[in-house]
């Protein structure tokens, strides 16, 4: 049993929940994340661990309420419990650790390059960040971000930062030269967006991949990807690859597998269920095509 | 015992007694259990099928060594008490391996009965008295020697974990189960549909070992929450359980389409996440025509799945005949009584897909079956030109597992086979003293009893070694 202790509302549809789970904030490292079961016949999700407090044995999950399993995480109040923790997963980030590295984060995803480029500040790496949401509220872990370095926010609508996707903003940056490595993680269009940005350019980036999972340890095997033409077991061999051997394509249609069942299941909430001030038929937002 | 009270002849008269089971077409729609058990007039018939040889050979035939004529002669006495106890004392978990020993390749193919007939069924009467003590709570218990303030971390707890920490508990020791997943079983939950082996019965054997002190923490998984050499500070001994679960995939083109699953992720989808319950968090594809590649127990479980969830074409892709499939027969015969279609002598080529990239056939070719090889099995070769797409919009491959690597990369001292299994001595005991090592992941994919032998030889190996290390 893990309480949640804290509970913030980052933008419209993203929750930051504080959980005990004292092992787990010891020892994680950036880029490793936790399989959270909610409770009894709830699902196992793979959630990125964004912070961490040892002292007070605590780690940070950033969700986004996209469906079910994600909504009902979020309904959650502090004082209330999650069941099953399982982690930290994953291997932690590949860091350099001198030079200049852009750090690449759109919706949710801001919250997966945040423990990152944590990491890489205190190597003694300079951080220099790119984050993107659709408007003002949509933009995340700015605050956090700029305590590590220089953050330039993109919001599609342009009523915060600069107009525009992320890529432009990393283009100007790859264009005025001594970025050493890129690292991005958001909706697979952003992160293929990214890793064709950088090809030319010839600089190493590194990706972080969400397939559905469910085990997290290499058991079943439906976690798996395709990474320079072999297949990879992303819970176990991942989750972050070098971005210029990913097969986009193919993480985005495995992502596809369940979206009918999925809708079934929002339905199901919208229809009564839903605690968490949706409105009925409100679509979640989707952080994936 | 004494001389048997109903005389030789009279026993040798009787027929083996048939399993009462679920109508065919009933169960193939539902998943509940399909042996409904040997009730007790049964059992007292078939028990007394059982001629009480002075020298069993059909103990030779059991991993275990379970003494087979004492408990059925107990069965024959009417002293179900005593069947139990006499059972329990030599396999901790009957009601399990009653239901999923490989009989017929184990015990009773040894049995003397069989030569003219049939044997002895040893796995059904087995399957009932362990029934029987559960439905009689207190008749078996597990009573601990007086504590001995020895620790010992097991990780993994499957049927090799389980029993290593029943037995290692009897002994005094402390025990803590490990698990990575969020609940203890291994295979037999997440594996075994609930149609072969009920949930329940596993629960109630991991509910009586923590009520008789073991400490089962789950959701830790060894490698990543804590290393093996993190616990080894803080244990005396290790016993590493952790099972083969690695799927193998068939490195074909098309294996990554929306509909190709992996045996384990499916029957995990199913039976640890209930995804066969209406309303279930959890999604599973219903599809229609499903093909199961595969011959093993695996396969016959996946494919009885895909028909009980609704497939109106489930099958079998086999590259060899029925005859040579490696499932418990009754299997195959459940699977054929419930509509199952066997495909034998194909072999799948590639998996085909339609513009969306689900899967939309399986192109195969043809096989025939040639000399027997080194292990005795005729090898199948493929017949030239003969392919042709088998209609199906989902796959399951069911081709086998190996060992999986997370626990073992991160402790490079321990040494291991070409195959990723970890080697141990005749006592179990793996390359760095004080770690054990048992089931799956030091044979490869085998049985549950196989599994449990070792947990069971393995924590008398490491009662020893404790005591010849520490003394006591
Ligand atoms: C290693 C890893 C780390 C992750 N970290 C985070 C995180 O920190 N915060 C967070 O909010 N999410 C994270 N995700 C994604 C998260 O696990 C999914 O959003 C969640 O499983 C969806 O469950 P659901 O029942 O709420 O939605 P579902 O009903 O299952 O899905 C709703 C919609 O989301 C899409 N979807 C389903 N699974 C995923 C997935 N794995 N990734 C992206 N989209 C998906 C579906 O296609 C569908 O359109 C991570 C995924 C992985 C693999
Ligand atoms: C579908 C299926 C059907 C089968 N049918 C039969 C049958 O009918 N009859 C038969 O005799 N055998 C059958 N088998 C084989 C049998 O189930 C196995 O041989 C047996 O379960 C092996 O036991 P084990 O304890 O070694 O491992 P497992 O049962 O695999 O258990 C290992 C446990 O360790 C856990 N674990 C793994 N890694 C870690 C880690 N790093 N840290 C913590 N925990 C970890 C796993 O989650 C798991 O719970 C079947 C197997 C399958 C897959
Ligand atoms: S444990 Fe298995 S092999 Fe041994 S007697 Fe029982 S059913 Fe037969
Ligand atoms: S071999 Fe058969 S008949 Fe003989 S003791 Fe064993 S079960 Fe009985
Ligand atoms: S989630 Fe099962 S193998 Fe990765």
């Amino acid at each position: 049993m893990h309480t949640i202790v804290a509970k913030s509302q980052l933008s419209p549809n993203v929750t930051r929940l504080d959980v005990e789970a004292r092992r787990i904030s010891e020892i994680r490292h950036p880029g490793q994340f936790v399989i959270v079961r909610r409770g009894d016949g709830a699902e196992r999700i793979p959630l990125t661990i964004a912070d961490a407090d040892p002292e007070k044995g605590t780690i940070a999950l950033v969700i986004q309420a996209v469906g079910k399993s994600t909504r009902e995480l979020v309904a959650l109040e502090p004082g209330d419990f999650i069941k099953d923790i399982s982690g930290p997963l994953g291997h932690p980030t590949e860091m350099i650790t001198s030079g200049r590295a852009m750090c690449v984060g759109g919706g949710v995803g801001t919250a997966v390059v945040h423990p990152m480029a944590q990491g890489l500040q205190r190597l003694g790496v300079e951080v220099i960040s790119v984050i993107g949401g659709r408007s003002k509220e949509w933009v995340i872990f700015e605050e956090e971000l700029g305590k590590l370095g220089k953050v330039v926010v993109c919001t599609d609508d342009g009523s915060y930062g600069r107009k525009g996707f992320v890529t432009d903003a990393a283009r100007e940056i790859l264009d005025a030269g001594g970025v050493d490595v890129v690292y991005a993680v958001g909706p697979v269009p952003m992160m293929r967006a990214i890793a064709n940005l950088t090809r030319p350019y010839g600089v190493h980036t590194i990706v972080s991949l969400n397939p559905v999972m469910v085990d997290g340890t290499g058991m079943c095997g439906g976690c798996r990807v395709d990474v320079g033409g072999a297949t990879r077991f992303a819970c176990v061999d991942g989750p972050e690859f070098d971005g210029h051997l990913v097969d986009f394509d193919l993480l985005a249609d495995r992502l596809g597998t369940y979206r009918e069942f999925e809708e079934k299941a929002v339905h199901a909430c919208d229809a009564g269920n839903c605690r968490i001030g949706l409105e009925h038929g409100q679509k979640p937002t989707s952080h994936t095509p | 015992m004494s001389e048997p009270k109903i005389p030789l002849k009279d026993r040798m008269k009787i027929d083996r007694q048939m399993m009462p089971e679920q109508d065919a077409t009933q169960r193939a729609g539902n998943f509940l259990e399909v042996n409904l058990g040997f009730t007790e007039q049964i059992a007292l018939m078939e028990a007394q099928r059982c001629i009480q040889c002075k020298e069993p050979k059909c103990m030779q035939g059991c991993p275990v060594m379970v003494n087979i004529p004492r408990f059925l002669e107990f069965i024959v006495e009417g002293d179900l008490p005593s069947a139990a106890r006499s059972l329990f004392g030599d396999n901790a978990l009957p009601a399990i391996t009653g239901r999923v020993c490989p009989q017929e390749v184990q015990c009773e193919v040894q049995c003397v009965r069989g030569v003219k007939g049939k044997p002895v069924a040893i796995g059904y009467l087995e399957r009932f008295v362990a029934d029987w003590a559960r439905a009689h709570e207190g008749t078996v218990t597990l009573t601990p020697r007086p504590p001995t303030g020895k620790k010992i971390a097991i990780v993994g707890g499957g049927p090799a974990g389980l029993t290593a920490a029943g037995e290692l508990l009897k002994l005094g020791h402390e025990i803590t189960i490990y698990e990575a997943l969020h609940k203890p079983g291994g295979v037999l939950v997440y594996g075994i549909p609930e149609f072969r082996l009920p949930k329940q019965i596993v629960e109630e054997e991991v509910e009586r070992l923590i009520e008789a002190g073991v400490k089962i923490e789950n959701n830790v998984v060894i490698g990543r929450t804590y290393t093996l050499p993190e616990l080894m500070e803080s244990f005396d001994a290790v016993f590493l359980a952790n099972g083969a679960g690695l799927p193998v995939f068939m490195n074909i083109r098309g294996e990554n389409y929306k509909g190709v699953y992996s045996a384990n992720e499916y029957l995990t989808r199913v039976n640890l996440m209930e995804a066969y319950a209406e309303g279930a968090d959890t999604p599973v594809l219903r599809s229609k025509r499903v093909a199961v590649v595969g011959g093993g127990n695996v396969a016959m479980d996946a494919v009885r799945t895909a028909k009980r969830l609704g497939a109106e074409r489930a099958m079998i892709v086999y590259r060899r005949t029925l005859a040579e499939m490696p499932a418990r027969i009754e299997e195959v015969h459940h699977a054929l009584a419930e509509g199952v279609d066997f495909e034998t002598l194909i072999a799948p080529l590639e998996v085909i897909g339609d513009e969306k990239k689900w899967v939309s056939g399986l192109r195969c070719e043809r096989m025939e079956l040639g000399e027997p090889d080194a292990s005795g099995r005729r090898s199948p070769k493929p017949i030239p030109n003969s392919e042709f797409i088998l209609d199906c919009d989902a796959v399951v491959v069911a081709i086998g597992t190996r060992a999986n690597p997370l626990l073992t990369a991160t402790c490079p001292d321990l040494k291991l086979n070409k195959w990723g299994n970890i080697e141990t001595d005749e006592n179990g005991m793996t390359s760095i003293p004080g770690i054990f090592a048992g089931g799956d992941i030091v044979r490869g994919a085998a049985t549950v009893i196989l599994a449990m032998g070792d947990g069971k030889r393995s924590a008398k190996a490491i009662d020893d070694w404790l005591m010849k290390t520490t003394g006591r």
